[in-house]
C-alpha cells in the first residue's frame, strides 16, 4: 500500500482549475494517496477544493506548448479542468490520478483512512440487524422463521447469515433448495404485508437446465410460501424468450406443470451492459448543448433510460397490485437475482410500506435490500457513465432505482420523508465514497475486509441529526396508504437534478427549492 | 334553446380516455353547458363543458353498446361518450353542432353570463388595466416619444387601438405614408420602452415592398426611431420569420414537387397563396426592409413558423399524447416529430435576440411579421416580461397581455375560433405564448409572482368566451360591440382570487438581482407541458401537489396569525396587556380552523374559488370531491387504469371481487389502505 510511489509529483504551483459555477481559480494542486487537493490563497482568503480520486471517471490529457490540461470527467457527472504549467508534471499527474483512481484492493480504499473528528469507529455499523427485523414483525412469526443455515457464507456466498423462510422448511431442505438456485439464493422473504399476510420473496432462478431438472425440495418451498391461500405469482425480471434460453446454460424458470399453483409473469427488465450502455448514453446527450430540439429528443429516446425507469416503475407496480389488490404472494427474481430483483421488489416495498417511506425507512430498505441482499456495488460501480475502460461487470442498477424513487417521490411530495438531496448524495456515494457502506460486494466480502469495524457507516451517519435535518423533506405528511404511481410516458420525467445537475440552470432551481423548504419549515414551525 | 332537441339523455356511459375504466351518468345539454352527471350517489361526479369550449363533436359507428361520441374540447379535454340509442346520440349531436358554431357575436356566453356583480363593480373591473398608465409608468410620453391622435379614429389602422405612440419625429404625413405601406396599415409604433437605456420596442406589420418598392415616408419613421435613441447608432429590424421555408416542413405540408422548388433562389415562382415565408411574401408585393434602403438599420430574420405550421405541429403532439398505451420511446419520438418545442425554442430564441439587444447593446428593436399580430405579438411580449420584473407579477402579466395581444389585435376571434369561421385562421398562437411563459416559470422559480394555475385559468377563458376581454379580433370591434357595457372582465375575476394563483416560491428581491432573465434554451431545458396538454387527464399527475400544500399552509398561517391579533385585541379590551406575542400557542380550538381553507384541486391541486358560484360549477366537478376528504387527498390511478398499466393481471385471473379501496375522491382511487 505504497501510494508514494505513485506519484511523482505531488504538488505543482499556478494551476488554473476550472469547474461549473465558478469562476477559474489559480492555485496549488496537490496529489496525494486519495484525494486532489487544490487549494487557493488569494490575499487573506484561502480556498480549499478537494476531489476525492476514486471520484475520477476519466481522465482527457492535452498538451499544449509547454503546459498541459486535464480534464477529470467525475463520477457525480461533474467535468472539471486543470490547466498545468509544466508538460512533465502533467503527465506525471495524470498517470498517478490514472492509478489512483482505479484501486480495487479495497483495504487500500479511502474510507479504511478516513477517521473524521465527530464519530468514531465504535458507533454501531449498520442499521438493524436480520434478528431485530424478525423480532419486530411478530404477526408473521407463526408461519416463518429466521434461519441461520447461512451462517457461515456456506449455503449462499452473497446472502446475509440469517434469512426469513416458511417455518416449515428445515434448514436440511434449504441447503438441499439453495444447490438448485443460482448462486445458493433460494427464495428468501423480503417483505411481509401486514394486511393481508401475503409475502414477497426473492431468489436467483432455478437450475433446471435443459432438461428440466426438478427439485422437490424448491417446490416445497414454494409450496409452504403459499400455504393456504392457493395461488401465487412468480415475477420473472426477463423475457419469456429469454428465460427459456436460459436453460441452455444450466438456468431455467419455474415450469408450470411442476409449480402449479404459481402463475409467471414476464416483465423484461435490462440489466448489466445495456442498461451502462444507457447511462452513457443519456449523460453524453446531456452534455452535449449543441444539439437541436429534434436531435435532442431523439437522442434522449435512443438513450432508453426512460423506457428503463418506466419498465421498472411498472414491473413494480404489478408486484405491488399481485400483492395488494389480488392479495397473493410473489416471488420475483431474474438471473442472479442480484440486480433487476432487488429493483423491483424495493420498488414494490415502496410503494406498499409507509415504513419506508421515511428518511431511516428507506435507509434501512437500502440495508436489507441492496446492501445485505448482495448486489454486487463493487463490481456495478467501479466506472459510470464517462469512462473508456471496457465495460465489465458495471450496470447502474443503483442508480436506476433512485431515479424510479425520485419519480415516486415527485409524483407523492408529501408521502416520503426524504427529499432529493438524500438521493442526489446516495447517487454520489454509491461511486464514491468516504464511507465503507458501499465497499465490497456482499456481507461476506465486507466481513472479510474488515469493513464494518475499520470504516465509518454512510447511513448511521445521514441519521445524525444535523444530516437528518438536511436530507429530510418538510412537506412530509405520513400516509398508511399505498401510492401507486402513474407510468404514463408524460408522467415521467427526466430527473434534472441528477442528469443535468451542473448546468447553470440547475443553481436556479436549486435556490428554489432551498426557498421552498425555508417557507415550509417557517410555516409549519409558526402553526 | 331552439337548437336543444334533447335536453336529457339517460345511461350515458363515459369512457377513460386512457384505461377501460367507464362511468355512466346522464347527459343534459343546456343553453350553455354540456353537463354530464355521475349516476353514482354518493360521490357523484359532474362535469360541465361550456359550448364554447368545444372544439369538435364527432360521432362514431354505432357499437354493440351504444353509439359514440367523442367530444374535443379547445381546454385540451377530451370526452368519449357511449349513449344508448343511436337517435338520442344523434339528437345531441346535431344541436352541439350547431350549438358550438355561433354565428355572431351576440350568441357568446360573455353576453349571458352573470356573476352578480352589481354595475359599479363590473365597470371598475373593466377599468382594472389602463394602458395610459402602463406606458407612464414607462416613462412615456417623455422627451422622445409623443402620444399621437392619428388613430383616434380607427382611421389610419383599424386593427390598433386608439392611443399610439410614436417618435416625436414621426409627423402626421410620415405616419400616414408608412401605414400606406405597411400591411393592414400596422405602421411602427411603441410598445415597449425600456427606460434605463431608452431602447424602444416597437412593432408593425410588413412593409409591402415587393422586390423593389420603396417609401420614404416609411424610411423617415425607421430613421425618426432610430433618432429617439442615442444610445445607439441604429435600429434592429427583427423579420419573426424564416428566410426560407424548412424544407422539412415543406414537406409536411406540401407535396413533393413543390419541394424541389423551394430553396430561396427560386422560391419566387412559388404561387402566392402558400405565403411560406418572407421571402415567399416579396413575390406578393410584400416583403421585408431593404438595408440599402434604410439607413442604420440591422436587419435580422428570427424563424419563427407560420400559424399553419404551429397548428399542425400543435394537432400532431395532441395526436401522439392522446395514443392509448404509449410507450416511452413513441412518446419521445412523437415529441420529436411534432416540432412542437422546437417551435417553442425558436420564440423564446427571439425573445431572448429581443432583449439582449435592448438591455445588452441598448439599441431600439422593431419587431415584425407578416401581419405583425401574431409571432410579433409572441416576441414583443416575451421579450417584455424578460426585461421588466413587472410583467412578472400578476397585475404586471394581465396589463402585458392586455397591451400586447387585446389592445394591439392579436386576432383572438380567428384564432380560438369564436365564432364560425374559417379553420385555416384557427392556430394556437396564444397557447403558444402560455406556454413560453410557462417554460420560463420553470426556469427561474422565484422569479413570477403567479403560479401555473394563472396560466391555465387564462388559456381556459381565452376560450371560454364567458369575459369580454378576448372577444373580437381588436379594439375597434370591441368597442362596436360594447363589450365594456355588456359583459365582465376577466381580470376581475382573477384578481377577486388572486391568492389562488401565487407562487409560493416567488421572491420580489429577485427582481432586483435579476432584472433581466436570461433563459437557457438548451433542447434539455424545454419540457412538455403535462399540466395544459393534459390538463383534465388526471391519471397522469402528480398526486399530491407542493403547490397546493404550500399555499395552504401560507394561508393557515396567516388565519393563525389574524387570530392572535384578534385575541390580542380583546385581551387589551378587558385591559390585560397581551403577553410577548408567541406564535406558537394559538388556542387550541383555533388550530383546527385551517382544514377548510385548504385550497380546492384541480389536478395541480390548484386551488379554486367557491366565490362564483357560476364559475365553480363548471370545474366543480374535481372540487367538490376534494372537500370530502381533505386529509387524505390523493389522486391517482384507479384500479382498472393500473390493470392498463401494469399488465396483464385481469386477464390472467379473472375478475376479482375488489379489496377496500379507500376511494379518496372522484371515484379514481390514488392510495389504498
Amino acid at each position: 500500500m505504497e501510494f508514494s510511489e505513485h506519484i511523482k509529483t505531488a504538488n505543482v504551483e499556478d494551476v488554473v482549475l476550472r469547474r461549473p459555477f465558478h469562476p477559474p481559480m489559480q492555485g496549488t494542486l496537490c496529489v496525494t494517496g486519495h484525494h486532489l487537493l487544490f487549494s487557493n490563497r488569494d490575499g487573506d482568503s484561502s480556498r480549499l477544493v478537494l476531489l476525492l480520486l476514486r471520484n475520477i471517471d476519466a481522465i482527457e490529457k492535452r498538451p499544449s506548448g509547454s503546459s498541459g490540461t486535464i480534464t477529470l470527467k467525475c463520477k457525480d457527472l461533474c467535468v472539471l479542468q486543470l490547466d498545468i504549467p509544466g508538460m512533465e508534471e502533467c503527465l506525471n499527474i495524470a498517470r498517478s490520478i490514472e492509478y489512483l483512481s482505479s484501486l480495487d484492493i479495497v483495504s487500500d480504499m479511502y474510507p479504511f483512512f478516513y477517521r473524521p473528528l465527530k464519530l468514531s469507529l465504535q458507533d454501531q455499523w449498520g442499521l438493524s440487524s436480520a434478528e431485530q427485523n424478525y423480532a419486530q414483525m411478530e404477526e408473521l412469526q407463526d408461519r416463518w422463521r429466521l434461519s441461520h443455515v447461512n451462517k457461515d457464507y456456506s449455503v449462499c456466498p452473497s446472502y446475509p447469515p440469517a434469512v426469513i423462510v416458511p417455518h416449515s422448511i428445515d434448514d436440511e431442505t434449504l441447503v438441499k433448495v439453495a444447490k438448485f438456485r443460482q448462486g445458493g439464493r433460494f427464495p428468501v422473504l423480503c417483505y411481509y404485508h401486514r394486511k393481508n399476510g401475503m409475502v414477497i420473496m426473492r431468489s436467483s432462478q432455478p437450475l433446471t437446465g435443459a432438461n428440466r431438472k426438478r427439485c422437490r425440495e424448491d417446490e416445497l418451498l414454494l409450496q409452504a410460501v403459499i400455504d393456504g391461500s392457493g395461488l401465487g405469482y412468480i415475477i420473472d425480471t426477463r423475457s419469456n424468450q429469454q428465460a427459456q434460453q436460459a436453460r441452455m446454460t444450466g438456468g431455467g424458470f419455474e415450469s408450470k406443470s411442476s409449480y402449479s399453483c404459481w402463475k409467471r409473469l414476464h416483465r423484461q427488465l435490462e440489466r448489466g451492459k445495456v442498461l451502462q450502455e444507457s447511462l452513457i448514453k443519456l449523460v453524453e446527450a446531456c452534455g452535449d448543448h449543441s444539439h437541436s430540439v429534434d436531435r435532442w429528443l431523439s437522442k434522449l429516446e435512443n438513450s432508453k433510460w426512460l423506457s428503463h425507469v418506466h419498465t421498472a416503475l411498472a414491473t413494480a407496480g404489478l408486484l405491488a397490485e399481485c400483492v395488494e389488490r389480488d392479495g397473493h404472494s410473489v416471488l420475483v427474481h431474474g438471473s442472479e437475482g442480484t440486480d433487476t430483483t432487488l429493483l423491483v421488489s424495493s420498488l414494490a416495498q415502496l410503494i406498499l410500506d409507509p415504513k419506508t417511506r421515511t428518511l431511516a425507512g428507506f435507509l434501512g430498505l437500502l440495508e436489507r435490500e441492496w446492501l445485505l441482499a448482495g448486489h454486487p456495488f463493487q463490481q456495478r460501480c467501479a466506472h459510470s457513465a464517462y469512462s473508456h475502460a471496457r465495460l465489465r461487470l458495471e450496470a447502474p442498477v443503483f442508480v436506476l432505482l433512485l431515479d424510479c424513487v425520485w419519480q415516486l417521490a415527485r409524483q407523492f411530495p408529501l408521502a416520503m420523508g426524504f427529499s432529493e438531496p438524500l438521493l442526489l448524495r446516495l447517487a454520489m456515494e454509491v461511486y464514491a465514497s468516504d464511507y465503507g457502506t458501499f465497499l465490497c460486494n456482499s456481507d461476506q466480502e465486507r466481513c472479510a475486509a474488515g469493513v464494518k469495524e475499520r470504516t465509518h457507516c454512510l447511513f448511521q451517519f445521514l441519521l445524525k441529526p444535523s444530516e437528518r435535518e438536511r436530507y429530510s423533506n418538510p412537506l412530509y405528511e405520513p400516509t398508511e396508504l399505498a401510492i401507486w404511481p402513474s407510468v404514463q410516458p408524460q408522467s415521467l420525467q427526466l430527473w434534472r437534478g441528477l442528469f443535468l445537475r451542473w448546468t447553470q440552470h440547475a443553481v436556479h432551481l436549486e435556490k428554489a427549492q432551498e426557498e421552498l423548504r425555508n417557507l415550509v419549515i417557517e410555516c409549519r414551525g409558526a402553526s | 334553446m331552439e337548437h336543444i332537441r334533447t335536453p336529457k339523455v339517460e345511461q350515458v356511459r363515459l369512457l377513460d380516455r386512457f384505461s377501460n375504466k367507464s362511468t355512466s351518468g346522464t347527459l343534459h345539454l343546456t343553453a350553455t353547458h354540456l353537463i354530464f352527471v355521475e349516476s353514482n350517489a354518493d360521490a357523484a361526479q359532474e362535469i360541465w363543458i361550456l359550448h364554447h369550449h368545444i372544439g369538435s363533436v364527432e360521432k362514431l359507428s354505432l357499437t354493440t353498446s351504444g353509439c359514440p361520441l367523442v367530444i374535443q374540447c379547445r381546454n385540451f379535454r377530451v370526452v368519449h361518450f357511449v349513449v344508448q340509442r343511436e337517435r338520442d346520440c344523434h339528437d345531441i349531436y346535431s344541436s352541439l353542432l350547431r350549438l358550438l358554431r355561433p354565428v355572431s357575436y351576440e350568441e357568446l356566453y360573455a353576453f349571458s353570463y352573470n356573476p352578480k356583480q352589481n354595475e359599479q363593480q363590473r365597470e371598475e373591473g373593466w377599468q382594472l388595466n389602463d394602458l395610459g398608465a402602463e406606458f407612464e409608468r414607462m416613462g412615456v410620453p417623455c422627451d422622445q416619444w409623443q402620444l399621437t391622435d392619428v388613430n383616434r379614429n380607427y382611421k389610419i389602422c383599424e386593427t390598433y387601438p386608439r392611443d399610439l405612440y410614436v417618435p416625436i419625429a414621426a409627423s402626421k404625413p410620415i405616419i400616414v405614408g408608412s401605414s400606406k405601406f405597411r400591411s393592414k396599415g400596422r405602421f411602427p409604433v411603441l410598445t415597449y420602452f425600456y427606460q434605463e437605456k431608452k431602447a424602444a420596442v416597437c412593432r408593425c406589420s410588413q412593409p409591402l415592398s415587393g422586390f423593389s418598392a420603396r417609401c420614404l415616408e416609411d424610411e423617415s419613421m425607421l430613421q425618426a426611431i432610430s433618432k429617439a435613441n442615442h444610445n445607439s447608432r441604429f435600429v434592429y429590424v427583427m423579420d419573426t420569420r424564416p428566410k426560407v421555408p424548412n424544407p422539412d416542413m415543406a414537406s409536411y405540408l406540401f407535396p413533393q414537387k413543390y419541394v424541389d422548388i423551394l430553396s430561396p433562389s427560386v422560391c419566387v415562382h412559388l404561387p402566392p397563396s402558400l405565403q411560406l415565408n418572407a421571402m415567399a411574401n416579396r413575390a406578393a408585393g410584400k416583403g421585408y426592409e431593404n438595408e440599402d434602403n434604410y439607413s442604420n438599420i440591422r436587419f435580422q430574420f428570427v424563424g419563427i413558423e407560420n400559424i399553419h405550421v404551429m397548428r399542425t405541429s400543435l394537432q400532431k403532439l395532441l395526436e401522439v399524447v392522446g395514443t392509448r398505451s404509449l410507450s416511452v420511446n413513441d412518446y419521445l419520438l412523437g415529441l420529436e416529430s411534432s416540432g412542437w418545442l422546437r417551435h417553442v425554442k425558436a420564440v423564446v430564441d427571439a425573445a431572448i435576440f429581443l432583449t439582449k439587444a435592448v438591455t445588452v447593446e441598448g439599441a431600439s428593436v422593431l419587431v415584425h411579421c407578416s401581419d405583425g399580430w401574431d409571432r410579433t405579438a409572441q416576441v414583443c411580449s416575451l421579450g417584455a416580461l424578460l426585461m421588466d420584473p413587472y410583467y412578472r407579477t400578476i397585475k404586471g402579466f394581465m396589463v402585458l397581455i392586455e397591451k400586447d395581444w387585446i389592445s394591439f389585435g392579436h386576432k383572438f376571434a380567428d384564432r380560438c375560433d369564436q365564432l364560425d369561421g374559417d379553420p385555416k385562421e384557427v392556430s394556437p398562437v396564444f397557447t403558444q405564448f402560455l406556454e413560453c411563459v410557462w417554460q420560463l416559470t420553470e426556469q427561474f422559480p422565484q422569479a413570477f409572482e403567479f403560479n401555473e394555475w394563472l396560466l391555465l385559468q387564462i388559456h381556459e377563458h381565452v376560450h371560454s368566451c364567458q369575459y369580454g376581454n378576448f372577444l373580437a379580433n381588436n379594439q375597434r370591434r370591441r368597442e362596436e360591440l360594447q363589450l365594456k357595457d355588456r359583459t365582465h372582465s376577466l381580470w376581475a375575476f382573477l384578481l377577486s382570487e388572486g391568492q389562488n394563483y401565487l407562487n409560493p416560491a416567488y421572491c420580489p428581491a429577485y427582481a432586483e438581482t435579476h432584472p433581466v432573465l436570461e433563459p437557457s434554451t438548451l433542447p434539455c431545458h424545454l419540457k412538455f407541458w403535462r399540466n395544459m396538454y393534459h390538463q383534465f387527464d388526471r391519471s397522469m399527475h402528480p398526486r399530491q401537489s407542493v403547490l397546493k400544500n404550500v399555499l395552504t399552509l401560507k394561508e393557515s398561517n396567516r388565519q393563525l396569525e389574524d387570530t392572535i391579533k384578534k385575541l390580542e385585541a380583546r385581551l387589551q379590551k378587558h385591559g390585560i396587556s397581551p403577553p410577548t406575542p408567541d406564535p406558537q400557542a394559538p388556542p387550541k380550538d383555533q388550530r383546527t380552523l385551517p382544514n377548510h381553507t385548504r385550497p380546492h384541486s384541480l389536478i395541480l391541486g390548484a386551488p379554486l374559488s367557491r366565490k362564483e358560484a357560476q364559475h365553480q360549477e363548471e370545474v366543480g366537478e374535481e372540487a367538490k370531491e376534494c372537500c370530502s376528504d381533505t386529509e387524505r387527498t390523493v389522486e391517482g390511478s384507479s384500479g382498472s387504469e393500473r390493470k392498463e398499466s401494469y399488465g396483464d393481471l385481469q386477464g390472467t385471473y379473472g375478475a376479482k371481487v375488489e379489496p377496500t379501496v379507500v376511494s379518496l375522491e372522484f371515484g379514481v382511487a390514488r392510495m389504498t389502505c
